[in-house]
């Protein structure tokens, strides 16, 4: 139960949020909040502000607020006076595509230690429309006693996906095939234009489940067959999208949002810079963990301390700034030269997983490609945006798999798809398509690309693996990887560690841009063909990130030593590396 | 006074399929206890009925109905002295009748608005006007006189209005029609049917001339309407998505008793149509049946419009609004077009449900459209001057001609393009100039054609030289501006291809990148990787700027005016700069000679450049928000600059500078002509003039002066002393550009021919020689290495002259 201490320290922290509780347990018309991510954006619509009703007995005129609420009370009369419309702006938001199970379990653990049960548990009974009968009975005979912590926490985790399969005739437009969770229609009141397409936000609103809406909309599909084609502006698709029953779409109406920087809940909530002590206490054990991640890597690399470093330095990459159209701060990976085995890059990406709060796999078999909807495209006829796995909340960690690549051809989609996938990785960008015209988004996801040989798609940084493991004992030594208990305060040292790294502030002091100056000039007067402003470009970006992976906020001259010589050693290998395999650019 | 609702109450419009039944027109008759739905702003009540609008001097001419605008010939005028508004009662409606009566709900008086519009119409003048509209028509004479004879001859009865006009000749007519369009433009009507008949009383029109105003500056972007416009007149542009199937609409119904066949009619009201529940003649309840094959009814179309990529902030998805068409304004869009659209805003809420008592508290929003406007129609087929003005604000114009006035706008233009990339100072200005373009010159009336007003460019040079970034700057700075790769790019995609429509099975023609950049940038990446054959499309676009189509029955010429941007890399991965630019890059000469600067991007390699370079890139990378937020406002600026630029400012050549650019060509055909060699053509006559025209449009000069051919010559000769320097002799040799070859390399192969064939003369007669032994006598004579190419060429002259064959590896004398 929360003391009162709480509700001072942390007003909104008892919220119960839509992500962990399942919407069958929360109170129509009650606070609650959502993390999620904007899919789409609807157009403004104009409702009324105010408004005023006749009582039909009394004649009695009551004026009444229209604000945050998606049905009017009885008996409005439209010919008053007093009538003020007013506008107001629809996003779709979808859950944080990528969330790694990680995230959900200890933001929800959270929460279920503090969330009161009498406020929030209580079965109200006009939630339970139609749509979700069945397969909810044993959860309604005992939600009132389960505010224990462990048996709770399993049965909200696992409510959503039974609510899901009612759903499946109405496609809720994850980004991401197989994703779960609530989607919603998020009411917008003030300021809409400052949210754009893809912000990850936690809103803070009213939620509206009422039946009615489902009824008006139910009572439209009954009578479509006489509804007038004028009445219809809406086609059948459309009206599906745009109301869609409130017991699977809720809609919030918002108080208040906060865009979120990260989605890493062992993070403190309030910003870095306003919370010092989390801060240098991270700081200060920085490098040590920077060391233990560091050998864990090396240990899931099959041994190869370098790429484990790099691994680091992509892992913590963050589009911190764009100078006109050059997105600045990324550093995509292409760890080339990855055994095909034992399922090898699966495994990697498992504890890729278990790292980062949000993570993508895209296997880029052949199939896939030809198959797969990368890119989010606009469909006219239902009126929203299809959504496609690359609409991606900002650090997504997306792990492309090369190595399921195999000889075939890539048609016209394929061809497209792997063209976004360029896109991307050179300019951060995707060009969504809106039939008649593209629409370019820029975005911040970190790709990783897993290869045998050197990726056919662009990189900021390709690195071959070498690995210490011989090929006889590959096969035990990787199934041992994944034995490797990891402590889950082990983990979350790592997971906190690679957040805060991302987030950190960077500056380069004019002495060091002096000295940095001198070594190109130095460098390019022996052999102007060893170092191009490209090679520069890349020097200055791992140094940036070595700097902030070992917790400085500055460049120091060791860093920029350090990022010359992993630079060098990397391009000796990658020279050894064309020494042997011919066919090498 | 009418709600201004127009949508029709759901299941009130007939069926044509099935016969009408008493059931169906229970189903379909007005029910008074009903919640009324009309519009949110409620400034009416219901209307009385009002018959016999004016129609003196229109001699029957049947008044067609205006859906656009609701039902509008009931609207009542009040007086304002009597209090309260008495809505009953036969309202005076002749239009001279009072001169304190207005339409209730409004401040119109009929009469006052009507003399008002008819002084308009018979006083306007615009001397300025250029609209191609207004094309063969007296600017000094009253404009809209003209095309009421112009009705009277063709006999289209529509009136377009630009607002603009009313506005600048009636502020207060022009505010009321903002306002209150929806009574304003009736009285419009009725004021030019009489004004029209008075004057050409023997004409025959179908039915009454119809006012449709255009051009309403209330609102232009659709992000900006808001619940205040509704029910005012707006102009919005924007994309049109989707178009939906020919509705119909019931205008009159027709009802006839089943008892005594009386028939009678019965206007729609607001969408109801009330049934008459007693006949009149026979006195029977419940006896009227509707027919349905003589009610009248009206055409009726659903289009989606979205809002225009350019008008879009970044990281928003565009809104879309719903907009009805009537009548003869059906099917005049197609998906795909842009268009400006003048109409009514209205707002009608959800229809509510009998059975429920609470009602969705959300309108729906449409536009009743009044008149279209398509604005890419004329880019396809000529010019189209406002469709390209962007509107500025008093203040942007100022700051830009402040901008305009400094006398290094140039440099501070050019560094302000691409800051991220470093120097090049010569190519980013190259490009500048590019992106304002020449003077567009018409001479297809002395046969020619129009002249290329655009500039293009080509930058070559070694890979990893920021030369796509470059490419994506442009792209992303010209508002129609395309990016293409030359590796994924096809002749087709470039071009236009037919495809057919899914849902209707027509055939459409999709325009690919280059059709797309008509008036823009298309800026092509990995040019020489292209394919011969998508190459040899860019040929006409590059020169004649129009594309030609022949495909699947349609065959067409598109406009293509566009500049473009491309880059290509060396052969050999890196520039060798023993050769020459054509034999570096590949591309045929053809082509290049239609590029009129061809920029070299190499590593400089010294080490003042890199420390520069160095420099810029570490402060690249640690550049405070400040610097950044500065920077971006840079940008907006000079995308407005370069806009103004291409709308308003048309420079011509003074005399100094024709005599400048004679002097100029003929200087450069001097510089080579000691040495046998050519080194300008008219082409590159025909560059400086464009480059000269653009700077002077960099300066918002009229007139192109001499310093600006000055810059162009310097330019020119700057980015010809990259890619058409000999590599062998060192001088600068246009016909590397133009034949392929430089004058030294043909000189050169002349000298080989004739050796070889004092050589074969000098053996005498020998009719048959082996091939490798002639290749070694004649290295042993040459003093200059003789490599196997030079050879080959040198016997393919002697051929040429049939002076020998080659079959083989024996070569025979002829004759």
């Amino acid at each position: 139960m929360p003391s009162t201490h709480d509700w001072i320290n942390n007003p909104l922290g008892v919220v119960p949020s839509l992500n962990d509780v399942p919407l069958h347990y929360l109170k129509p018309n009650s606070l609650v909040k959502f993390r999620c991510l904007i899919q789409d954006m609807f157009d403004p619509e104009f409702y009324m502000g105010v408004y005023e009703t006749v009582d039909p007995s009394t004649k009695a005129k009551v004026l009444r607020c229209g604000k945050y609420k998606d049905v009017t009370e009885c008996g409005v009369d439209f010919n008053s006076r007093n009538t003020v419309t007013a506008e107001r702006q629809t996003f779709y938001c979808v859950p944080i595509p990528g969330e790694n199970p990680w995230v959900k379990d200890i933001s929800s653990s959270c929460h279920s230690s503090r969330v009161v049960p009498s406020t929030s548990y209580v079965p109200s009974r006009q939630k339970r429309s139609y749509e979700e009968d069945d397969d909810m009975d044993d959860m309604d005979t005992h939600p009132t006693e389960q505010h224990g912590n462990g048996d709770c926490k399993r049965l909200e985790t696992e409510a959503p996906s039974s609510q899901m399969t009612p759903a499946s005739h109405l496609d809720l437009n994850f980004p991401l095939p197989g994703e779960k969770g609530p989607s919603c229609l998020v009411k917008v009141y003030e300021d809409w234009d400052s949210f754009k397409l893809n912000d990850t936000l936690e809103v803070y609103g009213i939620l509206s489940v009422s039946p009615a809406l489902s009824a008006l909309a139910d009572e439209k599909d009954a009578s479509s067959s006489l509804l007038d084609p004028a009445e219809c502006m809406e086609t059948a698709e459309e009206q599906r999208v745009h109301s869609p029953p409130a017991s699977l779409v809720p809609r919030l109406h918002m108080l208040y949002a906060k865009t979120l920087p990260h989605n890493n809940p062992l993070l403190p909530s309030a910003p870095l810079e306003d919370n010092s002590a989390f801060l240098s206490s991270t700081l200060s054990e920085m490098a040590s963990v920077r060391a233990e991640l560091l050998t864990y890597l090396t240990h899931v690399l099959l041994g190869d301390a370098l790429a484990a470093e790099y691994l680091i330095l992509h892992l913590i990459s963050n589009v911190y700034t764009r100078r006109d159209v050059l997105p600045l701060g990324k550093f995509t990976l292409n760890l080339s030269g990855c055994p095909t085995v034992a399922s090898y890059t699966e495994r990697f990406y498992q504890i890729i997983q278990q790292l980062v709060p949000c993570s993508y796999y895209l296997g880029m078999s052949l199939q896939n490609m030809n198959q797969m909807r990368l890119v989010p495209k606009k469909d006219y006829v239902a009126n929203r945006l299809v959504s496609g796995a690359l609409q991606l909340a900002r650090n997504t960690s997306l792990f492309l798999d090369e190595t399921q690549l195999e000889q075939g051809q890539l048609d016209t989609t394929g061809v497209r798809n792997v063209t976004a996938l360029g896109n991307l990785i050179s300019w951060q960008k995707v060009d969504y398509d809106f039939n008649y015209h593209q629409m370019e988004f820029p975005c911040n996801i970190n790709v990783l690309i897993a290869s045998e040989g050197r990726s056919l798609l662009p990189s900021d940084c390709q690195i071959h693996l070498q690995p210490q493991v011989g090929p006889a004992t590959m096969e035990e030594y990787l199934s041992s990887i994944h034995m490797h208990p990891q402590a889950s305060s082990q983990l979350n040292k790592l997971r906190i560690y690679l957040s805060v790294a991302r987030l950190l502030d960077y500056s380069i002091s004019d002495e060091m841009t002096k000295s940095v100056e001198d070594d190109f000039v130095d460098m390019r007067k022996d052999d102007p063909q060893s170092i191009s402003a490209e090679d520069l470009h890349r020097m200055l970006v791992v140094a940036r990130l070595l700097s902030l992976s070992l917790g400085q906020t500055s460049l120091s001259r060791d860093s920029w030593l350090r990022a010359k010589h992993i630079e060098a050693l990397r391009r000796s290998r990658m020279e050894q590396h064309k020494c042997v395999n011919g066919n090498e650019p | 006074m009418s709600s201004p609702t127009s949508t029709p109450g759901g299941r009130k419009r007939g069926r044509n399929a099935n016969p009408s039944t008493r059931k169906f027109i229970c189903f379909s008759v007005f029910l008074p206890n009903e919640v009324d739905m009309s519009s949110p702003l409620m400034y009416g009540t219901p209307s009385s009925r009002v018959e016999g609008t004016p129609r003196s001097g229109v001699r029957g001419t049947p008044a067609r109905q205006r859906p656009d605008l609701g039902s509008v010939r009931k609207a009542p005028q009040v007086d304002l002295q009597s209090e309260p508004p008495s809505a009953d009662g036969a309202v005076a409606s002749e239009p001279n009748a009072g001169q304190k009566l207005v339409i209730w709900g409004t401040d119109v008086n009929v009469g006052t608005c009507k003399e008002k519009f008819q002084r308009f119409l018979q006083r306007f003048i615009d001397p300025t006007s250029n609209e191609d509209e207004n094309a063969g028509l007296d600017l000094n004479e009253p404009l809209y006189m003209q095309k009421l004879e112009e009705i009277s001859v063709v006999g289209d009865p529509v009136l377009n209005v630009n607002c603009r006009h009313i506005q600048s000749f009636d502020a207060e007519l022009y505010r009321q029609l903002i306002s209150y369009p929806q009574e304003v433009i009736p009285t419009f009507d009725m004021a030019v049917n009489e004004l029209f008949f008075e004057r050409f009383p023997d004409s025959i029109l179908e039915y009454q001339i119809q006012v449709r105003p255009y051009n309403a500056l209330k609102t232009r972007n659709m992000r900006s309407l808001n619940p205040e416009d509704i029910d005012q007149l707006i102009t919005i542009s924007g994309m049109v998505i989707r178009t939906s199937q020919l509705i119909p609409e019931m205008q009159e119904a027709f009802f006839q008793c089943q008892v005594c066949a009386f028939s009678t009619r019965v206007e729609v009201d607001r969408g109801r149509i009330a049934e008459p529940a007693v006949c009149r003649n026979c006195n029977t309840t419940h006896s009227l049946a509707l027919v349905h094959n003589r009610s009248a009814f009206s055409d009726k179309q659903m289009i989606k419009i979205q809002e225009s990529p350019e008008d879009m902030p970044a990281g928003q998805t565009p809104h879309t609004t719903i907009v009805y068409a009537h009548n003869d304004l059906v099917d005049k869009v197609q998906p795909g077009d842009r268009v400006n659209i003048t109409g009514i805003y209205r707002a009608v809420p959800m229809r509510v449900n009998p059975r429920q008592s609470n009602v969705k508290s959300v309108y729906k929003t449409h536009i009743d459209a009044i008149h279209f406007r398509k604005t890419d129609e004329r880019r396809l087929h000529g010019l189209d001057e406002e469709a390209e003005q962007k509107l500025f604000t008093e203040d942007r114009v100022q700051t830009l001609k402040e901008l305009a006035a400094k006398p290094d706008v140039y440099e501070r233009l050019s560094s302000a393009l691409a800051p991220s990339i470093y120097e090049h100072e010569d190519i980013k200005k190259g490009i500048l100039l590019q992106l304002f373009g020449g003077t567009r010159k018409d001479f297809s009336q002395t046969g020619r054609g129009s002249f290329r007003a655009e500039v293009n460019i080509l930058l070559c040079g070694d890979p990893g030289t920021s030369k796509s970034q470059l490419l994506q700057y442009v792209y992303n700075l010209v508002p129609r501006g395309q990016y293409t790769s030359g590796k994924g790019s096809s002749a087709v995609g470039l071009t236009a291809y037919v495809m057919k429509d899914p849902e209707t099975r027509q055939l459409v023609l999709q325009t690919g990148a280059l059709v797309l950049s008509d008036n823009g940038i298309c800026c092509i990446d990995e040019f020489d990787k292209m394919s011969d054959n998508t190459r040899s499309v860019l040929h006409e676009v590059m020169e004649q700027q129009t594309l030609s189509i022949a495909k699947a029955g349609i065959i067409c010429q598109l406009n293509a005016r566009t500049a473009v941007l491309a880059a290509a890399n060396p052969v050999e991965s890196q520039w060798n700069p023993k050769k020459t630019t054509i034999e570096n890059i590949q591309l045929p000469h053809t082509l290049l000679s239609r590029f009129d600067l061809i920029f070299l991007m190499l590593d400089p390699q010294d080490e003042a450049y890199d420390r520069r370079l160095a420099h810029h890139l570490v402060s690249l990378y640690y550049q405070s928000e400040e610097q950044m937020e500065e920077e971006f406002l840079d940008m907006a600026v000079l995308r407005d600059y370069i806009a103004y630029a291409r709308t308003y400012i048309n420079p011509r050549l003074s005399e100094e500078a024709s005599q400048a650019l004679i002097e100029a060509y003929v200087d450069m055909r001097k510089i080579g002509s000691g040495r046998g060699m050519v080194s300008a053509y008219p082409r590159q006559l025909e560059s400086l003039i464009r480059l000269a025209e653009a700077h002077a449009k960099v300066r918002f000069s009229e007139k192109v002066e001499t310093i600006d051919v000055e810059e162009a010559k310097r330019l020119h000769r700057e980015a010809l002393k990259q890619s058409a320097t000999d590599p062998r002799t060192g001088f600068v040799d246009i016909s590397i550009l133009t034949t392929g070859m430089s004058a030294t390399a043909r000189k050169r192969k002349e000298e080989v021919a004739q050796a070889l064939k004092k050589l074969i003369q000098a053996k005498g007669k020998t009719p048959a020689m082996k091939y490798q032994q002639l290749l070694e006598d004649l290295r042993g004579q040459s003093e200059t290495a003789i490599t196997k190419e030079l050879f080959d060429e040198a016997l393919r002259a002697l051929a040429d002259e049939d002076y020998l064959t080659v079959t083989g590896k024996t070569v025979r004398l002829l004759a």
